[in-house]
């Protein structure tokens, strides 16, 4: 390890350090712009220069690696003369009227002009104008005459996000910042580009000129949208959120978040915002005091019970729901006397024994997602389900050389390089995985699992096979899709043979926000699960934090269920038009802002939170919400004095691991092969639904600017150039689909659209949209015709 | 080729038909022989070097290192593929005699690139050709198939075990892309725009892989290293600046051109070859090495001749050996204005001082020279200089500086009268005189 000196302070640097890595392990603030952790050295800023011993020149700390016995001056007078000239270069044509600049108070290039800016400008000459450029509704590029050409936004765009959508055109003073061929900047990570720009150059669309920084609070609070888990600052002023935040935490989102998480709050201040306890009188919904619509709550449900059954009754709570809230939901409905609860509402698939043997998980911690040798995802939509599991994926395929596979149902560009990427049908799915089961077996030389017999492995399974067996440590993920299957549980089973096989580990990304917490809160159905209290029809339902109409597998399925019902009890933040058909009694609950609670993330990291804010109007924190309905139905149990309370009965302290990380995680299945479950469907159309990252729950479906996105344009039925032929279509063209099940038939028209991305005899039609919202399972038969 | 005269001419020696960049007319006047040398006696790649050592070759692009060193960086026996690059971008103002290598003795070129390649186990070349002359990019494929096709370049050269795949390749005028890492980057398919070194292309080139890159002329004096032997090449020179030397001479002579000179030749000689100044005035000042390098004034420069070391000591560079020539018609402050627009026009923009400075000094020049001069001007000129230089990515920065700060070390007395007349120091009418244009329109 090289020994350097830096301002008279010895340190050892590590091997391959720059100066600059050395002096911040060191606490020695030196200046920059362009220097970022996670991106590439640029070195173009020059704002970083620093004095060496015996060097003619200054040079900068951000490129140049620290070698034995350097010295460095950070502080001395020709470095600070040096810093001082790069300072009063950039600010000659950078408009000095911060009052106005929406970064104002929090902006580097302020605070360091503050230190070596000079008291007035020198600079005589006309300034630039660099024109405004129109990214869409995320990033404000209003502004672009303050940029300092960093190019953090195009290194981060061309490293992390793994789509250049920023590019420094032209060349000289006349150089800017701007998007390819004007197309909207919106990939899913791009608002850290935000976070990135120093100045006020690229500045947050809904947020611009709404607050200054400081008059804001900060308050860290954790996302809800996928199970990642990421760390938020939520900023608020006067109880309302303005604005969200990644907290910087290395070994969970490291100092990214999704887009989804950014800006997804907005929807917390949707006019659609449930502030007042509903309840239905006479066929109309009537504005009532909290106590009146918990008695009518509490009334119902002893009534249901007390005439046809517990078992009439069904709950079923929003997998982003605070393990707190689930805990207590499942609480009130056993306490009842039933066993028909669940948080999974989009699962089709259900193991026969009811309880796994503990909760699926990733099978390891996130950041180990970097260190993997091979990667297998199965069954996952991987950028847009968690894009910042596939940012992981994608920093490990290029600096580690990791070797990912992907297997999935449409060849949605994952922005990374792939070992394999196999694209097929939704029936085909578990028999492609059996190929690289049966090819691993083979290769192993180990006796093939039963009723793999008809399989026959093809080039791309051996490869897949090979590379999951030959080299370091290797993962099996299932995705969304593989657990939203109809036949999630035999490919849960495939996978768990390719594991036993292979020595690769077996997890589960998850299919939402707090899907570990949910198995955990013990919120696992007795009797009836998501599905089977739809098919086999309930007297009563209690919704919580979920619009069943677009978050269940089988919408039509639901909504039929819940129209026949006698008693719908709905805990929601927002109110939808589906809502006020249906609910017989509307509690208004708190978001994830306004509420505490606790979110388990995929890699079973216990994360609890404060509210921010307030509760808007009447809203009530859900957890307290079910303790009084415990306490007004007589039951045992319901007298905790705070979330935590209720957390330390679920998760007691002393059984986490490290003190964060939950115990009871296990993702092993013991289940025979079923062959039935490998064989394709032939001569019908096959739905394809993924979950569009902006329709995906109910927050972010009503978060304005995210619906301005091209993740959220209106879903098409998209085919093969193939599939349309076949079905008589052409691209452009309306479109009739069907879907039949028990439920009746329902029905969707949409416009035909040409991907050839879809395998052929598919039509992805996209989940989780009133527009599709009629349609049946997610990736059942559907019928295509003509208009 | 457009060589206007030598003395004792080696590069260009017999290259007065119009076939000269044929192989059969290279091969007439001993080309590829040193090649063949190689093979014939065995010589070793350290044999090589060590002759190229001897000759004290310096690179002819604008720095002057010497070349056998350059050479003797390549890590030779690392595995996996390494460039040897040729430098053809030729971009620096003044500067005009690569072309006429390329345009009649590409085999020279190619010559000089196998046996670097070899010399350094190179595996493949580029040649960047700049795109504004599209003629020589055709030629270079040309001669560079006539190469081919007789086994100079390609498989098992000359039947050898030595295998080297040359290609060329054209950029698209942009000035910056003759500084060498932003010509890899160009090559790479990216955006000209240099790289900040360390790493060096020696060890981080094109493709992250080692990397040499050499001019034009450079490469093209290789095989005459080996056919005459590293030491008579440098006695072609002088001590420390061995060989022969293309100048580009231009501006206020009779006869522009290039001419073919002993390294060490008296200023003033190549000054009468050029056939002396126009119309017989008064030289006032040359900028010897390409418009980056510093003014010389008329009698420090008679005093010169033409190597590193001479001119080095009148406070310039040799630089890339084009000679400008200024008479006394000329408005210096006119003439800094237009060097001061090059570089802000060709700066890449990606680091600050280069970026801001250079068209900060321009606006505050063109200010001057259109009479808005105020006296701070020039303080504030040789300040920036201070805050460009030596605190940018490439050498572009220096480029930029060097110029203003010669300019006003030498000739503040021009600056001053503008700022306080408003005019020029340099009457109009004596200015018309001396310009082709006014000349030529009246
Ligand atoms: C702005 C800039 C422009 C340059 N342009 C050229 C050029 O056009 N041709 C050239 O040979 N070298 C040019 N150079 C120098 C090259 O970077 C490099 O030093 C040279 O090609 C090395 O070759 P040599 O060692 O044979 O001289 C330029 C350098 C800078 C900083
Ligand atoms: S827009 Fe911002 S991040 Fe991008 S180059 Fe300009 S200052 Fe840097
Ligand atoms: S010095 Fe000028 S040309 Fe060179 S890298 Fe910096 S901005 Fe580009
Ligand atoms: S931070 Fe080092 S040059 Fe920008």
């Amino acid at each position: 390890m090289p020994e350097i000196e830096i301002d008279g302070q010895l340190v050892q640097a590590p091997e391959g350090a720059t100066i600059m890595e050395v002096a911040e392990q060191l606490g020695v603030y030196i200046p920059h712009f362009c220097y970022h952790k996670k991106l590439s050295i640029a070195a173009n800023c020059r704002m970083c220069l620093v004095q060496v011993e015996k060097a003619a020149k200054p040079v900068p700390a951000c490129a140049t690696p620290a070698t034995n016995g350097m010295k460095v001056f950070t502080h001395s007078s020709l470095a600070v003369k040096a810093q001082q000239g790069v300072m009063e270069f950039l600010l000659i044509n950078h408009p000095l009227d911060c009052p106005i600049c929406d970064q104002g108070g929090e902006c580097q290039l302020q605070d360091l002009a503050v230190g070596y800016g000079a008291g007035a400008s020198h600079y005589q000459e006309e300034k630039r104008v660099v024109f405004h450029k129109d990214a869409g509704s995320l990033i404000s590029m209003q502004e672009m005459s303050r940029c300092i050409h960093c190019t953090r936004c195009v290194r981060f765009g061309q490293e992390i996000a793994g789509v250049m959508e920023f590019g420094m055109a032209n060349r000289t003073m006349h150089s800017e910042i701007v998007t390819f061929l004007g197309r909207s900047v919106d990939s899913e990570l791009s608002g850290n580009m935000i976070d990135l720009c120093p100045v006020g150059a690229l500045t947050s669309k809904p947020f611009r000129f709404a607050a200054r920084s400081w008059e804001l609070s900060r308050l860290p609070s954790i996302s809800l949208h996928d199970s990642v888990g990421a760390n938020l600052t939520v900023q608020a002023r006067n109880h309302r959120v303005m604005r969200v935040l990644p907290r910087e935490n290395e070994a969970v989102n490291e100092c990214w978040i999704s887009d989804r998480d950014r800006f997804s709050y907005e929807g917390l201040n949707s006019p659609e915002r449930l502030t007042k306890p509903m309840i239905r009188v006479d066929g109309q919904l009537r504005e009532v005091e909290w106590s009146v619509a918990l008695d009518y709550a509490a009334h119902g449900l002893r009534d249901i019970v007390a005439r046809h059954g517990a078992d009439e009754i069904a709950a079923l709570a929003a997998p982003w729901s605070t393990l707190e809230e689930m805990h207590l939901l499942q609480k009130v409905v056993r306490g009842l006397g039933s066993g028909n609860v669940d948080f999974r509402p989009r699962r089709y698939d259900y193991a026969p024994s009811g309880v796994p043997a503990g909760a699926r998980w990733l099978g390891m911690r996130i950041a180990e997602l970097n260190e993997l040798d091979t990667a297998l995802v199965v069954g996952s939509f991987v950028r847009k389900d968690i894009p910042l599991f596939a940012q992981r994926l994608r920093q490990a395929a290029k600096h580690n050389g990791t070797r990912v596979t992907l297997i999935s149902l449409g060849n949605d560009d994952p922005l990374m390089a792939m070992h394999e990427h196999v694209v097929v049908a939704p029936s085909e799915l578990p028999a492609a995985l059996a190929r690289v089961v049966k090819a691993a077996a083979l290769q192993c030389r180990v006796p093939v699992p039963a009723g793999l017999e008809a399989i026959v492995p093809d080039i791309p399974s051996e490869a897949i096979a090979t590379s999951l067996r030959v080299r370091g440590r290797s993962m099996i993920f299932l995705g969304r899709v593989a657990v939203q299957h109809p036949h999630a549980v035999q490919i849960h089973v495939l996978a768990q043979h390719l594991s036993d096989i292979t020595g690769a580990n077996l997890g589960f990304f998850g299919d939402s926000g707090n899907i570990v917490g949910g198995y955990l809160s013990g919120a696992l159905p007795s009797a009836r699960n998501a599905r089977t209290m739809f098919t086999d029809p309930r007297r009563a339902y209690v919704m919580l934090g979920i619009e069943p109409e677009l978050d269940c597998h089988n919408p039509q399925l639901t909504l039929a269920a819940l129209r026949q019902a006698d008693l719908r009890i709905v805990l929601s933040p927002f109110i939808s038009e589906a809502m006020r058909e249906y609910a017989d009694v509307l509690l208004p609950v708190a978001p994830f802002t306004e509420t505490s609670g606790t979110f388990v993330n995929a890699e079973g990291r216990v994360q609890s939170f404060k509210g921010v804010v307030r509760p808007l109007g009447e809203a009530r924190p859900a957890w307290k919400v079910l303790r009084v309905l415990g306490n007004l139905l007589n039951l045992d149990g319901f007298d905790q004095e705070s979330s935590e309370e209720v957390r330390d009965a679920v998760l007691p302290p002393e059984t986490l691991i490290d003190g964060e990380f939950a115990s009871g995680l296990d993702n092993g299945i013991k289940l025979p092969i079923d062959p039935a479950a490998l064989v394709s469907a032939k001569g019908v159309f096959e739905r394809v639904a993924d979950v569009p990252i902006y329709f995906s729950d109910p927050l972010v479906r009503r978060a304005p600017a995210l619906q301005k996105t091209r993740d959220a344009a209106p879903p098409t039925a998209r085919m093969s150039a193939r599939t349309l032929a076949e079905a008589g279509l052409v691209a452009g063209a309306p479109v009739r689909l069907r879907q039949e099940s028990i439920a009746g038939s329902g029905e969707a028209v949409l416009t035909a659209a040409l991907d050839d991305g879809v395998p052929d005899g598919c039509v992805r039609v996209s989940a989780a949209h009133p527009a599709t919202a009629a349609l049946g399972d997610m990736f059942g038969t559907i019928q295509v015709e003509p208009v | 080729m457009a060589v206007l005269g030598s003395i004792n001419p080696i590069l260009t020696a017999g290259l007065d038909g119009d076939r000269t960049w044929r192989l059969a007319d290279y091969v007439s006047r001993g080309g590829y022989k040193s090649l063949r040398r190689i093979f014939a006696d065995n010589l070793t790649p350290g044999d090589v070097i060590a002759e190229v050592k001897k000759s004290v070759l310096r690179g002819r692009g604008g720095a002057g290192f010497p070349t056998g060193l350059k050479w003797s960086f390549m890590p030779r026996a690392l595995p996996g593929e390494k460039y040897l690059i040729c430098n053809s971008d030729e971009g620096e103002p003044g500067t005009f005699k690569d072309r006429d290598l390329l345009s009649g003795n590409p085999h020279a070129v190619i010559e000089g690139m196998v046996i670097a390649a070899y010399a350094m186990g190179a595996t493949r070349g580029y040649n960047y050709i700049h795109g504004e002359i599209w003629s020589l990019y055709e030629r270079f494929e040309e001669a560079l198939a006539e190469a081919r096709a007789a086994g100079f370049v390609g498989q098992n050269i000359l039947g050898s075990d030595f295998s080297f795949e040359l290609f060329a390749h054209h950029g698209y005028g942009a000035y910056i892309c003759g500084e060498e890492t932003a010509l890899l980057e160009s090559i790479e398919g990216k955006k000209g725009q240099p790289r900040f070194k360390p790493p060096f292309p020696a060890s981080f080139g094109l493709y992250g892989q080692p990397t040499t890159i050499n001019n034009t002329e450079t490469l093209a004096s290789v095989p005459f290293i080996l056919s005459m032997g590293g030491d008579a090449f440098l006695e072609a020179g002088k001590a420390n600046n061995g060989g022969p030397k293309l100048f580009s001479v231009s501006g206020h002579v009779n006869r522009p051109g290039n001419y073919e000179v002993p390294m060490g030749t008296p200023f003033s000689t190549l000054l009468e070859m050029a056939g002396g100044v126009r119309g017989g005035r008064k030289l006032k000042a040359v900028i010897p090495g390409g418009s980056s390098a510093p003014v010389v004034p008329a009698d420090l420069m008679m005093e010169c001749t033409m190597d590193y070391d001479s001119i080095a000591k009148a406070g310039s560079m040799l630089g890339s050996g084009a000679v400008i020539v200024m008479d006394e018609t000329t408005c210096m402050v006119r003439a800094l204005e237009r060097l001061s627009y090059f570089y802000y026009e060709e700066s890449c923009g990606q680091c600050t001082p280069c970026r801001e400075g250079t068209g900060w000094l321009y606006k505050i020049i063109h200010r001057i020279e259109n009479g808005q001069g105020v006296p701070e001007d020039l303080e504030t000129l040789q300040r920036l200089t201070g805050n460009i230089m030596g605190r940018t990515i490439c050498a572009l920065g220096d480029a930029a500086s060097m110029p203003v700060q010669s300019f006003l070390k030498h000739f503040r007395d021009e600056f001053q009268y503008h700022i306080e007349h408003r005019q020029c120091l340099v009457p109009v009418d004596v200015q018309r005189a001396g310009s082709t244009f006014f000349t030529a329109s009246a």
